[in-house]
């Protein structure tokens, strides 16, 4: 289990009396650091929920630590008060102390040994009730409960849903040896191992309903492409011919993959059902043809190929042919992932000599470059499309880097001990 | 775990096995290890035993025991110098049809993961063609590639680089 430590700069002081409730023993820890900041953040205080001291200073502790974590509000001390989601708020206090939006709220037993956290969250200025929600959880899903109500907040107050209550895949090598797929809350809590092997493990992608992760495993000496059942832990081989497997995308339905396979020479594009029948090439330029990721639609393949000579960027239909080139600007323009909305790509870009985030609005072909890192990898939209998770590397570790957009808010998620790599942010959780 | 995965592997090459639809479902428990607890695969086919390989291709003073080919910065041509040594290995694989080998391409890590798959099949499609080419039958000889996912070295200057810019041909029992 990772549990965070939560590193604020340049932030408010209220952060850090949340991380005084997050200090727990722990075995590894991942490291969230907030580099970045919006520029015009939301004055937002949340009230100590009321309840069990314990419980209600986890649940507090989770939604702040959400909302602070994007970047978009800032904070406003809320110490000193005591109130609940039935106090009637004292508006001019909170607009004293700066705040234009307050939540407060409680959490208690039902009677049925669940719990029901109920909470408002109302308008300082207009002095009025924007959200009033709640939801019934246990001990165990208290955190979950907590990332419940942060975007609840988040949706009101942004006008998109939040992803706080989302999940993330990514591997960890340890030693020279150790790699394990993990599964992790959005904020890099509750991590749970779905494998373990002593070979790689890359390419990890999570089926739209987010039950199942596709991946690449070398545990047979080669790639092959598997897909995962998370809950049950039940696998699929889904493509292991002959040469290698690799590069599984998800359909936007979730009823096929795209894979690459070398089984008739080169590198091509293939689709296959998700329980590895119906096998067809889509592909057929000579070299290679890789990394394959649906448009939002479903009707076309963003990939990879060096058919003009350097790596660049084509989409092609799902029914083949029709292949168009999207990436000019460089020679070396991998790893395309569609924004959820389908109006931008994400891809990696080499410039002046390091691989960095880059993203294409995909009307205009304009690219804004989005870090100054030198070895970005593996993008992955957040659902909403607000924020890029990637793998990049600091001090020669591996880390993951969730980058806005826009470019203006980053964050660092880290573990001392191994290498963080090939991020997969998962869809919204039903 | 090794003992299980290698003859599993060996029957999938044995029986010229390359379909999916087919393919074992492996169960485990929700939190898998491949090294030991419910999570372990269950594949339990036989196969060759390849530790007993001949003296030929493991002895330090025979061509045969030699086994990697490297390769240029962004280059997937087999070099002159090494045409002996594959053409060594084409003639064993020519003459003892009972032998498959499988062939391993590498990348350094620079780069996109899965480009840098593809960039090693390349290299260990060159050297599968040359065997071919040279009498190796292609049923004989799978190419595969690791990307740039088990350097050699795991230094980040060009002689690790090209450390790495590698394919490794394997027999039975060594994969």
């Amino acid at each position: 289990m990772l549990r965070p430590l939560l590193k604020l700069r340049g932030l408010s002081l209220i952060a850090f009396s949340a991380l005084s409730l997050l200090q727990t023993p722990s075995h590894a820890e991942l490291t969230i650091e907030i580099t970045g900041a919006g520029a015009n953040r939301i004055p937002l205080a949340i009230a100590d929920f009321g309840g069990d001291q314990g419980t209600s200073r986890t649940l507090t502790s989770v939604i702040r630590g959400d909302l602070e974590r994007s970047g978009l509000f800032k904070m406003i001390d809320a110490s000193g008060v005591a109130m609940n989601e039935s106090t009637n708020p004292a508006y001019g206090d909170w607009k004293n102390r700066g705040a234009d939006a307050l939540t407060a709220g409680s959490i208690g037993p039902t009677g049925d040994g669940r719990q029901e956290a109920r909470f408002r969250l109302y308008d300082v200025n207009r002095q009025s009730t924007l959200a009033g929600t709640a939801f019934v959880t246990s001990t165990p899903m208290l955190r979950a409960a907590g990332h419940r109500i942060a975007d609840v907040i988040y949706e009101k107050l942004i006008g998109e849903p939040g992803v706080f209550a989302t999940r993330i895949a990514y591997v960890v090598k340890s030693g020279s040896n150790r790699y394990e797929l993990h599964v992790a809350d959005a904020d890099g809590q509750n991590a749970q191992a779905a494998l373990k092997s002593k070979e790689p493990i890359i390419s990890p992608a999570w089926s739209p309903d987010g039950t199942r992760l596709a991946y690449v495993s070398f545990e047979n000496k080669k790639p092959v492409v598997y897909v995962h059942s998370l809950a049950s832990g039940q696998r699929i081989v889904v493509a292991n011919f002959k040469g290698s497997n690799s590069a599984p995308a998800w359909s936007p339905d979730g009823r096929k993959l795209a894979v690459v396979l070398s089984k008739e020479g080169g590198s091509q594009i293939f689709t296959v059902n998700a329980d590895g029948s119906g096998v067809q090439r889509l592909t057929t330029s000579s070299g290679i043809n890789t990394e394959p990721f649906f448009a939002a639609d479903g009707r076309s393949i963003y990939f990879t190929s060096d058919r003009g000579g350097s790596p660049q960027i084509y989409r092609v239909g799902v029914g083949g042919g029709d292949d168009q080139r999207i990436t000019f600007e460089g020679s070396y323009n991998v790893s395309p992932r569609i924004s959820p909305d389908g109006k931008s790509l994400a891809f990696i870009s080499r410039r002046e000599s390091g691989f960095r985030l880059a993203v294409m609005d995909l009307a205009s072909k304009q690219v804004q470059i989005l870090t100054d890192s030198s070895k970005d990898e593996s993008p992955t939209f957040a659902p909403n499309g607000r924020m890029i998770l990637i793998a990049t590397e600091i001090g020669g570790r591996g880390v993951l880097s969730a980058v806005s957009v826009d470019g203006r808010i980053k964050q660092r998620l880290s573990i001392a001990a191994g290498d963080v790599r090939e991020p997969a942010w998962g869809p919204y959780n039903k | 775990m090794k003992q299980l995965i290698i003859p599993a592997l060996l029957a999938l090459l044995i029986a010229g096995c390359s379909s999916t639809p087919d393919a074992p479902e492996q169960s485990g428990a929700p939190v898998e290890s491949r090294t030991g607890g419910n999570g372990v695969a269950t594949v339990t086919a036989g196969g060759l035993d390849g530790r007993n390989l001949p003296a030929v291709l493991t002895d330090p003073k025979s061509i045969l025991s030699k086994r990697s080919v490297y390769f240029d910065y962004d280059k997937y041509e087999v070099r002159a110098e090494y045409k002996d040594l594959v053409t060594a290995h084409a003639k064993f694989l020519a003459d003892n049809r009972q032998f498959k080998m499988l062939i391993q391409g590498n990348t350094d890590d620079r780069g996109s993961r899965e480009y840098n798959l593809a960039l090693g099949q390349k290299r260990s499609d060159a050297v599968k063609k040359m065997l071919t080419l040279l009498g190796a039958r292609e049923e004989q000889v799978e190419s595969v590639s690791l990307g740039e996912e088990k350097p050699k070295n795991e230094g980040q200057n060009e002689a690790a680089w090209a450390e790495n810019r590698r394919g490794d041909m394997l027999y039975n029992g060594e994969f």
